[in-house]
């Protein structure tokens, strides 16, 4: 969420669920909304059905919320600033920007002009695939909105460009002054239960609990008095990212990782590289519920529990902090994975003393300004939206209604750059990868429930029917996936959800790892893998592969 | 229709919505999840995973006991909780100290609460002494 907080400020949904069915225009991108947020995918469906808003989907695939489009762009994958650019262009043009929000409530509007005028639609359909004409249309519905809000996840995020998509996609609701209002703004859609909260709480290199910097001076003394250690034990600078953990591993400057409840042996991009990684340090252990693949690496394994098991708080994609009630005593001997940090920071010497969750709230609270007037108790009558700095504050529905967390709203001129790595005569395929409904990321929850595993029980490969035909592919078929990186094999699924030379895969089958294909070229500032365009090529595999 | 023995308001556990539900307990299982109207979230909706999704909570190979082994060749065998954290306090101190903080590299979790991401980020900054901590937002 790098890009929003350049911009804005802020790295989070500007609005709420609740004000979804608000909007005139809903612009939906890189957001396979009904699969990944089916529930909240329902106001925009209501929003459509009842309140006549109209709804711009801009995806390469004919995803299910194409039938609730009123236009329907579906561009080459990792072409997104190129259109965006167009449709900012098009309002420009046509005079359909506001002009006394911007000059408001922006800043960098000039340089941001003179990056765009180019950016015609006749230039962006060459690149994107897109007919100028339908760029055209879908600047004019978005333009023309009383309140346009607009929506995205990680198809627009897991680029090398994903920085440059978000600003971009900022420059437009900027352009038309869509903040601040019920149904307008920027809303990227987050994936994980709880990766909000882990952003909030300081689970990044960079950053203290709140967004408070590592680097800023003031921010570490408040934080050494805060947790009583000295001021020297903070480190001034900033840490390694995932992916730069597990290079630094394989070099071997990293020699010992803690893993809690992740699995990056199924989640991260080029898992080769992972697995080299994860055997080159010296130690590793993984604090989980299952022997997930990363913890057969591993060389002490700490069993955690369920969320049904443990007391907590989660913040969800709309910034709300919500309770987690314990429903269960915790499955054999595991324990809640609160109760084995602390004995684990005590083993050190550390001296932490909570009596429970409630009171590291209030300690985190006190160290988080968006927190500050949030407690356990307040909680147990509803949840809450950041920021909320007092007891007495209702918590904040919308961001930015009077001005930006940084002040002006920035404009950033972004130019396009093609994906790091674009189809050739070897792999003359693009793979994208993403979601299904029945199934949550690495699968290791959900394929566990046998009633879901039986709606999605084997892992396919969306392919069109041109391409298959060409390669002697049948629907059902085996086939192997090839990358620079690694193959793997899939049943075909053909169908015109994608278009003719892109393909589809899910992430969610570890007999079938779509990341050992994808490479780990990231994006420069957010450090993103780029999971939506590898160079890939199919080749009919053996039947009995499957078997 | 089965009885529960209790319901427990609480939050789904799979993607950043956070509807909110009602767990059904009946004889220490989970028989029946419902969706909870008085909110602004989900309004009383749940999908198919929300709805239908919690078997892996009682699925057989649950990890119930801390697993170790001397050397990666060999299988886990079950140990004591007191010695699994002591290993792990031991070996992290051991390369802290003589490769220093930053030779240690922690991920916190989105699947964890904010309390647990609190403390496993204060536990790298404050115990080990070292900004190596990130979580899977990026993936």
């Amino acid at each position: 969420m790098a890009g929003l907080a350049i911009t804005l400020g802020s790295g989070a949904m500007t609005n709420s669920i609740s004000d979804i069915h608000d909007a005139d225009v809903m612009l939906v991108i890189g957001s396979n909304t009904t699969e990944s947020h089916p529930v909240l995918s329902l106001q925009m469906k209501a929003g459509v059905r009842k309140n006549g808003a109209k709804l711009i989907l801009i995806d390469p695939r004919k995803i299910e919320l194409a039938q609730f489009a009123h236009l329907h762009l579906r561009h080459t994958p990792g072409t997104d600033v190129a259109l965006i650019n167009a449709l900012a262009q098009v309002i420009l043009a046509e005079g359909l920007h506001d002009q006394k929000f911007i000059d408001d409530r922006t800043e960098g509007f000039e340089a941001f002009c003179e990056a765009v005028r180019d950016w015609t639609p006749e230039r962006a359909a060459l690149i994107t695939g897109v007919p100028a004409e339908d760029i055209r249309k879908a600047a004019r519905l978005y333009g023309n909105a009383k309140s346009a809000a607009i929506f995205w996840a990680m198809g627009i995020t897991q680029h090398t460009t994903g920085t440059d998509n978000v600003k971009s996609l900022a420059n437009l609701a900027l352009l038309t002054g869509n903040f601040g209002r019920p149904g307008t703004g920027t809303n990227p859609l987050r994936g994980q239960n709880n990766v909000q909260g882990a952003c909030d709480m300081g689970g990044l290199p960079n950053v203290f609990p709140g967004y408070q910097s590592v680097i800023d001076d003031g921010c570490r003394r408040r934080f050494a008095e805060g947790w009583h250690v000295p001021y020297e034990k903070l480190s001034p600078n900033p840490g390694l990212t995932v992916t730069e953990i597990m290079d630094a591993a394989l070099k071997g400057t990293v020699k010992g990782i803690f893993i809690m409840g992740e699995n990056p042996m199924l989640s991260d991009p080029n898992l080769s590289h992972v697995e080299e990684a994860l055997r080159e340090v010296d130690f590793l252990a993984v604090q989980d519920i299952f022997l997930n693949e990363t913890a057969e690496f591993a060389d002490i394994i700490l069993p955690a529990v369920s969320f049904a098991e443990k007391v907590g708080t989660v913040t969800n994609t709309e910034r709300r902090v919500q309770l987690t009630r314990k429903a269960l005593d915790p499955i054999g001997n595991a324990q809640a994975d609160w109760e084995i940090l602390i004995k684990l920071a005590n083993s050190f010497g550390a001296g932490w003393h909570y009596e429970n969750p409630a009171e590291i709230f209030d300690e985190m609270a006190k160290l988080t300004p968006q927190y500050q007037g949030m407690s356990h108790e307040r909680l147990e009558s509803g949840g809450i939206q950041w920021p909320c700095p007092s007891p007495d504050h209702p918590g904040t529905r919308i961001l930015h209604t009077e001005k930006f967390t940084r002040g002006l709203g920035l404009f950033s001129p972004v130019d396009y750059i093609p994906p790091a790595e674009e189809p050739d005569e070897e792999y003359p395929l693009i793979l994208s990868t993403g979601r299904v409904l029945f199934h949550w990321h690495g699968g290791t929850l959900t394929r566990r429930s046998p009633g879901l595993d039986e709606l999605a029980p084997y892992p396919e490969v969306e392919i069109h029917p041109e391409d298959a035909a060409q390669l002697g592919i049948g629907d059902n078929d085996s086939v192997k996936v090839h990358s620079r990186r690694g193959v793997i094999s899939a049943r075909a699924r053909l169908t015109d959800r994608s278009s003719p030379g892109i393909i589809f895969l899910t992430f969610h089958y570890a007999e079938a790892p779509a990341n050992l294909l994808t490479s780990s070229a990231v994006d420069p500032i957010a450090k993103i893998p780029e999971y939506k365009v590898s160079a890939v090529r199919l080749e009919p595999g053996m039947d009995t592969d499957q078997e | 229709m089965v009885q529960a023995d209790r319901v427990i308001e609480t939050t789904c556990p799979f993607c950043g919505v956070g509807c909110q539900m009602d767990l059904h307990i009946k004889d220490e299982q989970i028989f029946r999840v419902s969706g909870c109207f008085n909110n602004e979230v989900n309004f009383g909706n749940l999908c198919v995973k929300g709805r239908f999704g919690y078997d892996f909570v009682h699925a057989p190979d649950r990890l119930t006991e801390p697993l170790m082994r001397d050397s990666r060749k060999e299988p886990f065998k079950s140990t004591s909780w007191n010695k699994a954290l002591k290993i792990v306090a031991t070996r992290l101190r051991k390369i802290r100290d003589q490769d220093g903080p930053n030779s240690v590299a922690i991920l916190t979790s989105a699947k964890c609460t904010n309390e647990e991401n609190y403390l496993l980020q204060k536990f790298a900054r404050a115990v080990i002494g070292t900004n190596n901590v990130d979580h899977c937002a990026r993936l």
